[in-house]
């Protein structure tokens, strides 16, 4: 996008690509895609690093993205494949990834480098490790630490689509949480600590393949 | 956990109230309690006032009149104790709890982490950082709260940690960090150590001079990693394809696409060597033509005849001579001194060991990615646990369509369900005549699958006869594309059969579905190769006295893949177009057909034996097979996208991969290989044709140039000596295989060990999980007896409540302030009441800066 024309300086550059695990290249892609969303006015590289893209912004993305898909055809392609699908309308958990991920005071928002740690949360090079600790603070949906019943069928209800008709119904509800808490808490008091989670986790192989987001 | 509990058990002590002891007076407690009821309607209203927007998931509307039932929820199932508010507060603070949530936690753990790293490393130079500068205080010199500062004191020891640290493996410790860009940018800033001491260390002596040298060389290993990783992103082919794929239709069908990928891959590492050490080598010194070749009819294309039959494509058009030497034949008892022109170049040594080194890469490289695949899908332990992974890891984040995504919360409620119900149908065992019943079902359906599969053989083997018998003369090229059409008509005729028959038989779970279909279509598979390569081995060898038998073999493999190619195209086309419109018209409900994905990939497999079959006989077999992969990646793509819809059984991609790859190295490359042993170890070579025309074996090449070794002189005698000892006694195959058995047999037991050890640490942990159960009860019944005994005078309580009310009013501002600078509103009303509780005890009780990730950076 040469229209923002504002580019990382190198050491900044550098520091990112050493903290987070994109690449130089992913992280001038995503930061291209953060001017984006700015006003024309405030796109020069500080006022970028400083800004911060509210929720509903970030979550109106399909129609920025014809906007700029209108005017720049030849960025097209790019733009309509690219944009990360945590923000994307089709997620379930967007609400909570941004919430996780936001700095600041409400939590509604996210800066480019919260922006940088989603994406390299979600990348393809992200430890396990790391990776497990964000999904475990995702499905906290109290942020009280600790996976509760509330917690599993507020996951479930999210899987599942939120809508009367997808739910589960309440028994079965209650047998998957009995089943879920039989299997993985494993000290038995009836809660699913950090440690549990990662345990289930580390158990299944998918979940490093589809806890990721292509850039 | 328990490395943690070193750091982080401390059960924070109340800042508001200093005269809380460490074990709360009666009175305390209530004031705890009370202060907390009051925080919170505060924090309601507060919430209420601003008028923010949380209240959507919010259960919690009528949270705040917590009714006993509802507590349960929280602790344990039910009939579990209804706890106080100060047991909830020793809970909520529990290492365990904190670790997900708290930054202060976060940090102790990684500081446990890195001293552990430097104690294993051995890079003991805490001695020289301890003096150099302290970690700047400046976010922390607004709040000096106890606990904030037992914080800022784990983070100055982390940092010291880090400074200890070489750059790469602070780097690398950073980056692994679950804190915030900023926090990482600061810490990093903090433990970078100034450059004025790095040189008075390095005055010091040799050895800090070394580690400086290590540090830049890993640092610019280091670079050059990230660097040739982009550049490698930056080659990545069919990045965004894969990215819509994935994100219309999920890991499963990616799969399938990844796998041919691999395939991809395969068959260029496959292709290099030959290229390089023969065909390009061939090209170079061309033998003298024989004869006239024939115009280019186009019908080559199909046969792979004609006009191809006398190129660098087939066996038969290298030379038995060695290249670079003027005079000819080597073989024949070696007329030339060897190192008369510069170093010789023998082709049909070349040919022999060049098709052999090959082989062997992909056998390594095939074997490795299986060992790979096999451990990460199949771990030690993990044979529970469906509901939890299936709950925890079947959100797929690639997807990006709002009806990819519809689809995957049906297909996510039909998974749980089909769980759900599968459980109780364990509880109910099924009646004796539906299980016979199921079973004479099953048992006719492989029969018929078996009978199938038989028919096909013969049919195959009867025709191939014909073949033989009936002579194809040059000009009837047509004839010779009838035995590739007949069999590719069973392979691709035969599934459908069998997909009909499968309809009768209702299997209980759709993996064992897939994984039968998989056992049947393999099994034809492998009978019709079977018969074919004895057909061309047994059979064509010996009827194709005058001619090359060779090239021959070489050209039906080449029919046969195009054939296939052909076949797959017409079935992408009839089979999901067609099946598409027809489904659109007759009804008006969305009836797109399933990618077959089990299907689709053993047709991937049965390319790839072909072409693995046919490589000693074409050598540029593989680079058909790779444009052919090229092609189907775009054509199945496009059909894809257009005719399909995501497969609706929940598939477990990696195991499936896993499976996949075993498949390709067990019975394809296997069989392949085989086949290939047996072509040059027993077969006699064609004796008007292809390097090892004069030989009786092709293996015989190899035992030629032994012998000219060993004539040529002593310099060399040890490789003959290999070549006896080694290769024609079977002494070193005994040892070899005695060594895998071993090391198998050893890796099983280690294994059994794991588990055996997994069972007591299982057994261990549920132990220890009692343990605070029951510490937790004892705990909440002293309160109890506390509570019980101060409930008899209740003054006290008021009178505190009232002091805290009235006077004291430095220490409530205070509190409050620091309320209203650190709660993010959103924390306000949560879901449960007694969550919702314990979240509020917990942020009254600790410093804000404690858990919040972001506060003090205002």
């Amino acid at each position: 996008m040469g229209g923002s024309g504002s580019r990382l300086s190198k050491e900044l550059l550098v520091e990112y690509q050493d903290l987070t695990f994109l690449t130089k290249q992913e992280i001038l892609l995503a930061h291209r895609w953060f001017c984006e969303l700015l006003p024309q006015e405030h796109r020069s590289v500080e006022e970028s690093l400083q800004a911060r893209v509210s929720l509903e912004q970030i979550l109106s993305l399909p129609e920025l993205k014809r906007l700029i898909a209108l005017h720049r055809a030849a960025v097209k392609i790019a733009m309509q494949s690219a944009w990360p699908s945590a923000c994307n309308t089709a997620n379930p958990f967007k609400e909570r990834i941004c919430r996780v991920f936001s700095t600041s005071p409400t939590r509604d928002s996210l800066s480019f480098e919260d922006f940088l740690d989603l994406l390299s949360v979600f990348s393809d090079t992200a430890t396990p490790d790391i990776k497990s600790h964000y999904a475990f603070r995702i499905f906290d949906f109290d942020d009280d630490g600790t996976l509760n019943r509330e917690d599993l069928s507020q996951l479930v209800n999210c899987l599942t689509g939120e809508g009367e008709d997808t739910r589960l119904s309440a028994s079965e509800m209650k047998q998957l949480i009995d089943n879920i808490l039989e299997e993985s808490d494993i000290d038995r008091d009836g809660t699913i600590n950090l440690s549990e989670f990662q345990h289930v986790i580390s158990r299944s192989p998918d979940f490093a393949s589809s806890f990721k987001i292509v850039l | 956990m328990s490395r943690s509990l070193a750091f982080v058990l401390n059960v924070p002590e109340t800042p508001q109230d200093p005269e809380d002891s460490q074990e709360p007076s009666p009175y305390d407690e209530s004031e705890v309690h009370d202060s907390f009821h009051q925080l919170i309607q505060e924090q309601s209203r507060w919430v209420a006032e601003e008028g923010l927007e949380l209240q959507q998931r919010v259960l919690g509307a009528g949270a705040l009149g917590a009714s006993g039932s509802d507590r349960q929820a929280l602790l344990g199932p039910e009939g579990a104790p209804v706890y106080s508010t100060a047991t909830l507060r020793i809970l909520a603070s529990m290492p365990s709890r904190t670790i997900g949530r708290s930054r202060g936690a976060i940090i102790s753990q990684y500081y446990s982490r890195t001293v552990r790293l430097r104690r294993r490393a051995g890079w003991p130079q805490l001695r020289d950082v301890g003096r150099s500068a302290r970690p700047s205080l400046r976010l922390y010199d607004l709040e000096l709260d106890p606990v904030v500062l037992e914080e800022e004191e784990k983070r100055g020891l982390l940092v010291k940690e880090l400074q200890g640290l070489t750059v790469a493996q602070r780097d690398h410790m950073l980056r692994g960090m679950p804190l915030s860009l900023a926090e990482k940018r600061c810490l990093r800033e903090e433990s970078r150590p100034p450059r004025g001491k790095r040189r008075v260390r390095g005055r010091h002596g040799l050895l800090s001079c070394c580690s400086r040298l290590r540090d830049s060389c890993i640092l610019a290993s280091h670079n050059l990693g990230l660097a040739l990783l982009s550049g490698l992103q930056a080659l990545m082919p069919w990045h965004y394809a894969l990215k819509r794929i994935g994100g219309q239709f999920g890991s499963s069908v990616l799969s399938y696409f990844l796998f041919l990928k691999t395939l991809l891959a395969f068959n260029t590492l496959l292709l290099l060597p030959l290229l390089a050490f023969i065909v390009a080598v061939q090209a170079a010194f061309p033998p003298a033509p024989s004869g006239s070749t024939p115009a280019f009819r186009g019908l080559e294309l199909l046969t792979g005849g004609g006009c191809f039959t006398h190129t660098v494509m087939y066996y038969g058009y290298y030379s038995n001579v060695t290249l670079n030497q003027p005079c000819a034949s080597p073989l024949d008892g070696g007329q030339c001194t060897p190192a008369a022109g510069g170093l010789p170049y023998n082709m049909p040594l070349a040919y022999l060991f060049t098709v052999g080194v090959a082989f062997f890469i992909t056998c390594i490289t095939l074997v490795y990615s299986m060992s790979r695949s096999f451990g990460e899908s199949y771990r030690v332990g993990s044979t529970s646990g469906v509901h939890a992974v299936t709950v925890f890891c079947s959100w797929d984040y690639k997807v990006t369509q709002k009806w990819a995504s519809r689809l995957q919360h049906d297909n996510i409620r039909t998974q749980l369900k089909e769980l759900l119900a599968e459980g109780q149908l364990w509880q109910r065992p099924r009646r004796a005549c539906g299980r016979l019943q199921q079973g004479a079902v099953l048992g006719l359906v492989w029969l018929l699958c078996l009978g199938t599969t038989l028919v096909c053989a013969l049919a195959v083997y009867t025709f191939s006869e014909l073949v033989i018998q009936s002579r194809v003369s040059a000009e009837r090229d047509w004839a010779l594309l009838a035995l590739p059409l007949v069999v590719c008509l069973l392979n691709l005729g035969a599934p459908y059969l069998f997909r009909v028959l499968a309809v009768l038989e209702r299997h209980d779970s759709p993996v064992l579905e897939v994984y039968v279909a998989i056992c049947r279509n393999l099994i034809l598979k492998v009978v019709i190769l079977g018969i074919l390569c004895y057909h061309w081995l047994g059979r064509r060898v010996g009827t194709l006295k005058d001619q090359c038998w060779e090239d021959f073999v070489g050209q039906e493999l080449y029919r046969l893949m195009v054939m296939d190619f052909i076949f797959t195209l017409l079935d992408t086309l009839l089979g999901e177009l067609v099946w598409r419109l027809i489904s659109e018209k007759r009804s008006q409900r969305k009836g797109k057909p399933e990618f077959d994905i089990a299907g689709n990939v053993l047709e991937l497999i049965y390319g790839q034996t072909l072409t693995w079959l046919g490589v000693l006989f074409s050598p540029l077999l593989p680079a058909m097979q790779i444009i052919k992969l090229l092609f189907l990646f775009y054509v199945k793509k496009t059909s894809l996208m257009a005719n399909c819809q995501a497969p609706r059984r929940p598939w477990k991609a990696s195991h499936m991969s896993t499976v996949f790859i075993s498949l390709l190295c067990f019975p394809s490359f296997l069989g392949a290989a085989v086949f290939l042993c047996y072509a040059i170890w027993q077969v006699k070579p064609s004796s008007i044709c292809g390097p090892f025309r004069t030989l009786d074996t092709m293996y015989e090449a190899g035992k030629v140039w032994v012998r000219q070794l060993e004539e040529a002189g002593p310099g060399v005698s040890w490789l003959p000596w290999i070549h006896r000892y080694l290769v024609e006694s079977a002494f070193p195959i005994y040892l070899a295989s005695a060594l895998l058995l071993a090391v198998i047999y050893l890796n099983i037991q280690v294994v059994k060990g794991q588990r055996k050890v997994i069972c007591l640490l299982k057994e261990q942990l549920s132990n220890e999980g009692e343990d605070k159960i029951f510490l937790i009860n004892k705990l909440q019944r002293i309160y109890e007896r506390k509570e019980r005994s101060r409930a008899f005078q209740p003054w006290e309580a008021w009178k505190q409540l009232l002091r805290k009310a009235a006077g004291d009013p430095v220490a409530s501002a205070g509190q409050r302030d620091d309320r209203g600078a650190s709660q993010p509103p959103e924390r306000g009303p949560l879901p449960t009441p007694l969550s919702g509780r314990v979240g509020r005890t917990e942020e009254a009780v600790m410093p804000p800066a404690v858990f919040t990730d972001d506060w003090d950076a205002q």
